[in-house]
């Protein structure tokens, strides 16, 4: 009764068959139905709920040996829990991981889509809290469901047009609602909407895993994929209005970081691998000329960790 | 200045060494075993088993020593050991009517068949802290009673009610409840599987709806009917034998609340019934699960929706597992910097265009 | 019927996954992008099933099925040594074309194929998943778009008039995947299929 599972003992990508299959049917299901929300079983993880239960369970049912596996938070490799995610499936799966987009085959992402375009054979596995875009315009899942079964939209509609008339633009700027294939409405999941245009068309196979709300839904490659909007008022990317200050992209993502007290600050790339790479082609931004990395700022632990030789 | 390629994983490092020197405490203090948690924190336990929905009590200790004492911590890690403990077998329904019971009340009947058993219970004690505890000393002996021959069977009390149509009949069943660990939630729920939430749910969670029932919310006029805590067996069906065989025991405590009677002119009235079950002894748990489940049945018993949480059936379901709760609520210290950087845009945008607009008109 | 197939399969311990969480892994690979991708076809191995089952046939039903799913055998694929092999290999319950949540056999022993789940309108993934036995695989025929497919593709159909039915149903629908020898292709419901 007491008998442990001994390290290194787990079955390959730590699932057992049993779980694995049923995350799979759910998943070519979610795949025949675009942006439909496929209720699975989600188990329960070595790690939160929260913290991407539902991605970890997606990306273990769709792992092979041979896979390349990069996990990005936040669009970096480096923050502490796509760190820690990595591991659990370099331990799990002993599969190679990368921090390379064009290297990887599997990618799982919270809250960013790599700016580097993704090719056909890669899957990218989003990691998502709440599935439901209708949740926050009704708690109740037992309305939800009717509304996405009768196309009922309106709602939705509704609150971005309340948006108009209060701000006089679209005021939701993350988890912005698309809808897929002309039929579903589909939370993209907490990716800024400078992301949306990236969901449609897309070559990769885009898969959403919400372990807590257990749900998995699907993007196959090329869907279409629309971001709510009025014709007078039409969707729009938004980012913050600098170039990165490392390597002095115009076009990428940015995080903001705040240098002094004195009102400093800096704009540098969130994706951390797309920034290394124009930095290494000899790109450079505003304060791009020294040594400091995007990474530096993916985890700032590094500057008060009192470090491994006294630790109290 | 240097590139902190690695300063993520170097920080989880660091982070579980301190977080193992600070589980231990004070090297100078004696550390706890596995069976010292399990026989003096039995309580601790029993709440880690029951929310952890494995009965097992040397694994729950030791989930609440590596949690430092933190219970949801210590559930979690039993839930997700469970997780990936192979399906063996499933075993009949336990016969509580044959427990083993230490504890035996009714609030409801002041003698009846099978006596009252007050048990080893802190109902009546005062809460003194009893300084004696801070000594080391004797391990404390209960005086023996006269051996008394235990009953073989002790009815419930609602079997009594039940006898005289004083209460709704509960209908067994043999069909197979559904198993919210291996299938996802489907609202509306059947009685079975709200039983099954309720029991592995918060203690704090259902303690506080069923007090808000008590207070008002859902009212549902409960009467504790019986309350018992004992051991049953465990019986497994082998089909290639054809019979079942004893597996073990495991200790439970069932309550059954009498309530608010329900009738009409064509029907006459009757007592409905609440029901708790947790593994373990879970006394607290067990009468607060047999309240929410009294009140989850409104529509059932055809009574009206007054917008109790308590009654809300999708509210009760979706947030009484702490194990859920917790991680999400916990998920928000991790980086939001992407979707945080987006609203920061937006409000500096939305801020600048409206000073631009006062500007205009001034 | 079926071109490579080793002789020894008749014995229902054998033919399985010898390596299963491996083997599934990658064999779902292949049968994720056949799904994603309608009309490419992949070739999948590990599975010798018995006559007259394909190897790909074999792969999906150990990848995709189990105790928790019915299944129906359709034709000549319902024989005392397939019904023996799923018994032992997989375990799943087998059932009538209504309620199966799989379905194996030819396009002829499957038909009518308006007989399977279609899901339900608040539950569209509560359908079947055809899997169609076919004499070969081969990028012609009909035309073939919609998600998964960037302009359009081809695959030989048996037929278009039951595909599009069933895509006018979307978002309820079955869905199919197709296998010859080791080959295995998708056409999940949400492709449209050109008329012939």
């Amino acid at each position: 009764m007491t008998e442990h599972i001994e390290a290194g003992a787990y079955t390959f990508a730590y699932l057992d068959e049993q779980t694995k299959r049923m995350i799979r049917r759910a998943i070519l299901k979610g795949i025949a139905v675009p942006g439909y929300q496929v209720p699975f079983a989600s188990r329960e993880m070595p790690m939160p709920y929260g913290w991407g239960t539902g991605g970890v369970q997606v990306t273990a049912a769709c792992l092979v040996p041979e896979d390349r596996l990069k996990v990005i938070d936040q669009g970096a490799d480096d923050t502490t829990n796509a760190v820690s995610i990595r591991r659990f499936f370099q331990r799990t799966a002993g599969v190679a991981t990368t921090e390379a987009t064009t290297e990887a085959t599997v990618i799982q992402t919270r809250h960013r889509i790599p700016e580097t375009p993704l090719k056909a054979g890669q899957i990218l596995v989003y990691q998502v809290p709440i599935p439901e875009p209708l949740r926050f315009l009704e708690p109740r899942e037992t309305e939800t469901r009717k509304m996405h079964e009768l196309e009922e939209y309106g709602l939705m509609h509704v609150k971005l047009y309340e948006d108009i008339a209060r701000h006089g633009q679209i005021a939701t700027s993350y988890a912005y609602p698309v809808k897929v294939e002309g039929r579903y409405v589909m939370d993209p999941s907490p990716i800024p909407r400078f992301d949306n245009p990236k969901l449609s068309g897309n070559p990769a196979i885009q898969l959403f895993g919400a372990g807590r709300e257990q749900r998995i839904y699907a993007l196959p490659p090329w869907t279409e994929v629309v971001s709510l909007d009025f014709d007078d008022h039409p969707f729009q990317t938004s980012k913050a209005p600098h170039d990165c200050d490392l390597c002095g992209a115009q076009d990428s993502y940015l995080d903001e970081v705040i240098t002094d007290d004195q009102g400093g600050r800096m704009f540098v790339c969130s994706d951390t691998d797309f920034c290394e790479g124009r930095r290494a082609k000899g790109h450079a931004g505003r304060l791009g000329g020294d040594q400091k990395s995007s990474k530096t700022f993916a985890n700032s632990f590094e500057g008060i960790w009192p470090g491994t030789e006294g630790a109290r | 200045m240097y590139v902190a390629v690695k300063g993520g994983e170097r920080a989880i490092d660091n982070a579980h060494q301190w977080l193992a020197e600070e589980r231990r405490g004070d090297p100078a203090v004696p550390e706890l075993t596995i069976p010292q948690i399990r026989e003096q924190m039995a309580l601790a336990v029993n709440r880690v088993m029951a929310e952890g929905s494995l009965y097992d009590p040397d694994l729950a200790a030791l989930a609440i020593k590596q949690a430092r004492g933190d219970l949801i911590e210590a559930v979690f890690l039993i839930r997700a050991y469970r997780t990936t403990l192979p399906r063996l077998a499933g075993s009949r329904p336990v016969d509580t009517g044959a427990m083993a019971v230490d504890r035996r009340i009714s609030a409801t009947f002041k003698d009846l068949p099978g006596g009252q058993v007050l048990g080893p219970t802190f109902d009546y004690t005062h809460r003194l802290l009893d300084f004696a505890l801070m000594a080391e000393g004797e391990a404390p002996v209960a005086r023996e009673l006269p051996p008394e021959a235990p009953a073989a069977r002790v009815p419930h009390v609602t079997s009594f009610l039940n006898r005289d149509g004083l209460i709704e009949t509960a209908t067994p069943s043999d069909a197979t409840p559904p198993d919210l660990t291996r299938e996802p939630m489907e609202l509306p729920a059947d009685r079975a599987l709200r039983l099954q939430a309720l029991t592995r749910g918060d203690e704090g969670f259902v303690l506080s709806l069923a007090y808000s029932t008590q207070r008002g919310y859902g009212r549902t006029h409960a009467f504790v009917g019986e309350l018992r805590i004992g051991t049953v067996a465990v019986e497994v069906e082998i089909p290639e034998l054809g019979f079942a065989v004893e597996i073990g025991e495991i200790e439970l405590t069932e309550c059954e609340t009498v309530n608010q009677f329900k009738g009409s002119r064509t029907e006459p009235p009757q007592f409905t019934r609440g029901y708790g079950l947790v593994m373990g002894q879970s006394e607290r748990k067990a009468i607060a699960m047999s309240l929410v489940d009294r009140s989850l049945r409104w529509q059932e018993l055809g009574e009206d929706f007054t917008g109790a949480p308590a009654q809300d059936e999708e509210f009760v379901l979706m947030h009484c597992d702490n194990i859920q709760a917790t991680g999400f609520l916990e998920h928000i210290k991790l980086p939001h910097y992407v979707d945080f950087q987006a609203e920061l845009e937006l409000v500096r945008r939305l801020r600048a265009e409206a000073a631009a607009m006062r500007e205009a008109a001034e | 019927m079926i071109a490579t197939r080793p002789a020894d399969t008749a014995d229902a311990l054998e033919g399985g996954f010898t390596e299963a969480p491996i083997q599934s892994a990658r064999a779902f690979r292949e049968i994720l992008e056949a799904m994603a991708r309608p009309g490419t076809i992949r070739r999948v191995q590990g599975a010798r099933p018995p006559e007259p089952l394909s190897v790909a046939a074999g792969v999906a039903l150990l990848v995709l099925t189990d105790p928790t799913t019915r299944l129906h055998l359709a034709g000549r694929a319902d024989c005392a040594e397939v019904r023996d092999w799923v018994a032992f290999h997989i375990g799943a319950p087998l059932t009538r074309a209504e309620e199966a949540d799989f379905a194996v056999g030819t396009w002829e022993a499957l038909h009518p194929v308006s007989r399977f789940r279609i899901g339900q309108p608040d539950y569209p993934d509560r359908s079947a998943t055809l899997i169609v036995e076919v004499d070969r695989l081969v990028n012609h025929g009909p035309a073939l778009t919609g998600p998964g497919i960037e302009t359009a593709t081809w695959l030989n159909l048996p037929e278009t008039a039951a595909f599009r039915a069933n895509r006018a149903l979307f978002p309820l629908g079955f869905d199919t995947l197709f296998t010859a020898g080791d080959r295995i292709a998708g056409l999940p419901r949400s492709t449209r299929v050109e008329a012939i």
